[in-house]
């Protein structure tokens, strides 16, 4: 099960929790399966997150994969100037 | 408001246009005579961007109505290179990355040429002032005042 | 690639050739946004909102309409209605609905025969309104008796019982920040603010829209991303995007302000209503001033805590920022993991608020956020170093992040290069200049995640073996030259035989705008893709000439050429040959790559500045500026350092003159250039730069993205240089003469 790690203010979505673990194989999986678990949590993902999978900092792909083993942090979606 | 027929030189050329009498002459080069190289960055004279000489005097072509270019002798970035072949201060520019997203290029080439015909040996210092009136905000002006000094020395040794 | 396979030696990568645009940049061929002109077109004007806040009561356009020459006129009522979210802020930012939101928010829009017809007209066009209290300042905002901009404007982020004017709250962090603090030997909380600013590009935002009543358009723009002006646009107006052509024109700077919309689907619902005639609209320096960019201005509280020997304990922020009217438009989201980026902390807690305010609505600007943070971090870090009379970089270097470091927003670091830069400010010769009087030093570290995104490049040989490449990321600064030399690099052609093009929304799938420093990054990596790929086809054309099979051909030096004594004796087939008989061998080579590129890697730099206090007026002279930063590689070295000089003289702008100053009466007082002070060319020294490369894992030449961390060391860097020079503190941007001379003389009295 991938860990997944929300930001305090996400937390109140999700019964309190700072990590949460999900069955997913790709960050699409993953928001879907957090927006199963913790419906509370589907309209910050639906106005877009980015997420850290394994360090890996991905802006916006749902496809990228995730391992049983990731540690994943969702950040809030990333814009550049 | 009736147009007032206006005869002028650009660049060597003798023209003609219409001018209604609101409109600058960086208007009448842009919209009138097709000469879009000269460029409007603010409108009120302190971008530079739309530098042009008007009988040898470096002018902000928007603070100049068109009206008064009739009987003037007028350069634009579009005369400085002669018979194809580059000036030294816009071969410079293109060698030394003076220009990165080229918009304050032509005004600032305009206005750094009339420097050099007055003063070829400028030093840093009176390069940054005389181009004080020239905003880039691409290059923070290191590798512009680098050029014009090459282009000064590379003058200098070839006169 | 893996990172052990990066080698130096290359043989284009790491030169400085001309850019393949320079000669039209020199001469003023190049056709920027304003520059482009269509048989029959007529031109536009917009009418803005002279209030900071109002109702608007009623539009009459019946004189304006009575003028000879005038086509169209469009308020709101012309857009259609429904939109949600992002499209329905765009929308009200195109043109009002009910309420003008700040001073020059668009009302209504005309468009006649001449561009001096349309100013007349939109004076005629007369506008009713109600004016509403109002306010600007980020803290005043939020006050319980401060006017609410949107009611129920709050996404699901703000806690109960917030003011209204709350529209978004962020918080993160890890450790115990208590006992962090608690095991300090000194904790100390500073509060700082910053002025918004604008991107301040040159070329003001201009466009040209077409569109017919079947509803299909083109439009030719000045923009960071025009895949983007298509899919806001047809957001805008209700169209499909696939309708929409959109092609960019050269661009005259944007530094994030250009993308997005601001007036640009106007051309369009103007064009519509005026008989499918086109319509160029292009912006005034004031109107980009009051309209357009600008970036958030903030509040931030800073607590950090320092043992003795530097070590930082545990680190707190709290920041508050506003980003005009609309909500989603500050950088929050940015700021707080920017803002211990840099450091490896045992313990830190962010927190953030956006408050609306009557403000235009922001855009990004170059490392949205970082700088802000940076200043307030930086600043407070700066403080804690003097008073402890440690060394900045020291205790930089004592704290700085590296490979494998968990960072403060919570993934671990790769390999990345703030390290490199610290030891390299440190061992530069200006670092051991001795200061005179009334003279000061500051040093100051800065972070930027960089950004990969959505790509798409196509490229093609040529019938002569030379190469074109087709982007969708707008060159603002040389990005055609850095693609260039990776593609020959990679195909082994000279620089010269490969064009890259930047090419309209019709000819590549999307790609998003020239923004997050990626387009050296994401498109030359997807450019290098390509270039591999058309690459394996010539291989194969060599094989089926030569009846081997494929794998038995290498890629070398531009040619084909048999891998090895087994494969058989065949002279090098090169580019030219394979590109003169590929109609006969199989059609047309090509190579395309889409992708959403990942592998960014994270970007690092340093600053080091002197200055000069002058003690009687406050003014600071800067007297020279190092900038040391990551590349990872330096494909084209000069421009390169173009983005380093560049950076820093945004953010000694930034630190030192420029400010949104709005009046009570919430008109933003300084609209022009003259008022609106850029450093100009004798503000500025020379700007010393040290490319440090640590090459990035995640591209096949190592590249980081340099565009955006630039900006932002210098604010926090200036402060500090500042209060070594008069002994003074500034927590509050721009620190400009008259604030700075009130610092000294309130340290006399002190």
């Amino acid at each position: 099960m991938a860990r997944v790690h929300l930001w305090s203010s996400l937390r109140r979505f999700a019964d309190g929790q700072e990590m949460v673990e999900v069955e997913a194989a790709t960050v699409g999986q993953m928001f879907d399966a957090l927006a199963r678990a913790y419906p509370g949590l589907a309209p910050a993902i639906a106005a877009g997150l980015s997420v850290a999978v394994d360090g890996e900092v991905i802006a916006n792909s749902r496809s990228a994969p995730v391992r049983p083993d990731s540690e994943v942090f969702l950040l809030q979606r990333l814009k550049g100037g | 408001m009736k147009k007032v027929h206006v005869t002028t030189n650009v660049n060597g050329d003798q023209v003609e246009f219409l001018a209604d009498p609101r409109e600058t002459l960086l208007d009448c080069l842009r919209n009138h005579l097709d000469l879009t190289g000269t460029k409007e960055g603010c409108g009120t004279g302190d971008c530079g961007a739309c530098s042009v000489t008007l009988d040898g005097t470096l002018v902000c072509s928007c603070l100049v109505l068109g009206v008064e270019a009739e009987g003037k002798k007028i350069e634009t970035i579009e005369g400085m290179a002669s018979d194809g072949e580059l000036h030294p201060l816009q071969r410079k520019f293109i060698e030394h990355a003076a220009l990165q997203c080229g918009f304050c290029t032509p005004g600032i080439l305009v206005a750094a040429k009339s420097l050099l015909d007055t003063n070829p040996d400028p030093s840093e210092s009176e390069i940054r002032f005389w181009l004080a009136g020239n905003l880039c905000r691409c290059t923070g002006y290191d590798k512009i005042v680098r050029a014009v000094q090459d282009a000064a020395a590379e003058m200098r040794g070839a006169a | 690639m893996a990172k052990d396979e990066i080698t130096k030696g290359y043989r284009l990568v790491g030169t400085r050739p001309n850019r393949p645009d320079g000669l039209d940049k020199v001469t003023g061929r190049a056709r920027y946004g304003a520059d482009f002109s269509l048989p029959g077109m007529l031109w536009a004007a917009v009418v803005r909102s002279p209030h900071a806040h109002a109702k608007i009561k009623r539009i009459d356009a019946s004189k304006a309409l009575a003028l000879d020459g005038v086509k169209a006129v469009v308020t709101r009522a012309d857009l259609p209605t429904g939109l949600e979210g992002e499209d329905l802020n765009l929308q009200e930012n195109t043109l009002a609905g009910e309420k003008a939101l700040y001073d020059g928010h668009a009302v209504a829009a005309v468009a006649a025969t001449s561009q001096l017809l349309a100013q007349d007209a939109a004076r005629l066009i007369e506008v009713e309104y109600e004016v509403l209290p109002h306010v600007t300042d980020v803290d005043e905002a939020m006050k319980p008796g401060a006017p609410v901009i949107r009611e129920g404007a709050a996404d699901y982020s703000v806690p109960e019982g917030m003011h209204p004017n709350v529209v978004r709250h962020m918080e993160f962090g890890h450790g115990d920040v208590e006992a962090g603090f608690a095991a300090a030997d000194i904790v100390r909380e500073g509060t700082y603010k910053t002025e918004a600013t604008h991107q301040g590009y040159i070329e003001p935002h201009a466009c040209v829209g077409q569109m017919g009543e079947d509803g299909r358009g083109e439009m030719w723009v000045c923009t960071q991303g025009h895949w983007y002006i298509r899919r806001m646009s047809a957001a805008v107006l209700g169209i499909e995007a696939a309708n929409l052509r959109v092609t960019p024109s050269e661009i005259g700077g944007g530094f994030g302000g250009k993308t997005t919309i601001f007036m640009e689907p106007l051309t369009l619902a103007l064009s519509k209503k005026a008989g499918g005639r086109p319509v160029k609209l292009v912006m005034s320096r004031a109107e980009v001033l009051r309209a357009t960019g600008p970036t958030a201005s903030a509040s931030m509280d800073v607590k950090i805590g320092m043992k003795k020997d530097g070590t930082v304990t545990a680190g707190q922020v709290m920041f508050r920022m506003q980003g005009g009217a609309f909500v989603g438009m500050s950088p929050i989201g940015e700021a707080l993991p920017c803002a211990f980026a840099c450091y490896d902390i045992p313990a830190l807690k962010h927190e953030a608020v956006e408050v609306l305010a009557n403000r235009p609505k922001a855009a990004a600007y170059r490392a949205p956020g970082s700088p802000m943070a940076a200043f307030a971090v930086e600043s407070l870090m700066d403080e804690m170093c003097r008073e402890l009379h440690l060394d900045p970089i020291e205790v930089r270097l004592k704290n700085a992040a590296k490979e494998g470091t968990k960072s403060s927003y919570g993934p671990i670091y790769n390999r990345i290069g703030l390290v490199e830069t610290l030891e390299a400010a440190k061992a530069h010769p200006n670092y051991a200049i001795r200061l005179g009087p009334n003279q000061g030093r500051g040093v100051a570290s800065g972070f930027w995640f960089n950004h990969g995104g959505e790509t798409s490049v196509s490229l093609a040989i040529g019938e002569d073996g030379t190469v074109q490449v087709s982007i969708g990321t707008p060159d603002i600064g040389g990005s055609r030259a850095s693609i260039a030399l990776m593609t020959a690099e990679t195909i082994g052609i000279p620089y010269e035989n490969v064009r890259v093009n930047v090419v309209e929304t019709g000819a590549l799938g999307v790609n998003e705008p020239t923004h997050g420093s990626r387009a050296t990054f994401a498109s030359g990596k997807a450019a290098v893709e390509a270039a591999r790929q058309a690459i394996a086809e010539m291989c194969r054309r060599a094989a089926a000439e030569w009846e081997i099979e494929p794998e038995a051909v290498e890629w070398k030096d531009g040619a084909a050429q048999p891998a090895g004594p087994n494969a058989g004796k065949f002279p090098p087939m090169t580019i030219a040959e394979i590109g003169a008989k590929m109609g006969g061998t199989g059609g047309p080579i090509s190579g395309h790559h889409e992708t959403n590129a990942g592998g960014v890697g994270a970007s690092f730099g340093t600053h080091v500045v002197d200055v000069e206090v002058d003690p009687e007026t406050g003014r600071t002279t800067v007297l020279r500026y190092l900038v040391v930063q990551d590349a990872g590689t330096a494909i084209h070295p000069a421009y390169v350092e173009g983005q380093y000089q560049g950076g820093a003289a945004q953010g000694i702008g930034w630190a030192l003159n420029e400010e949104y100053v709005y009046g009570s009466d919430g008109r933003l007082q300084n609209t022009v250039f003259l008022d609106y002070r850029i450093p100009v060319a004798s503000d500025l020294p020379m700007i010393d730069t040290v490319i440090v490369e640590v090459p990035n894992p995640g591209h096949p030449y190592g590249v980081r993205g340099v565009g955006e961390t630039g900006i932002t060391p210098p604010l926090p860097a200036l402060a500090a240089a500042i209060a070594e020079a008069t002994g003074a503190r500034l927590r509050s941007l721009p620190m400009s003469p008259p604030k700075v001379l009130a610092a000294i003389k309130a340290k006399r009295q002190a």
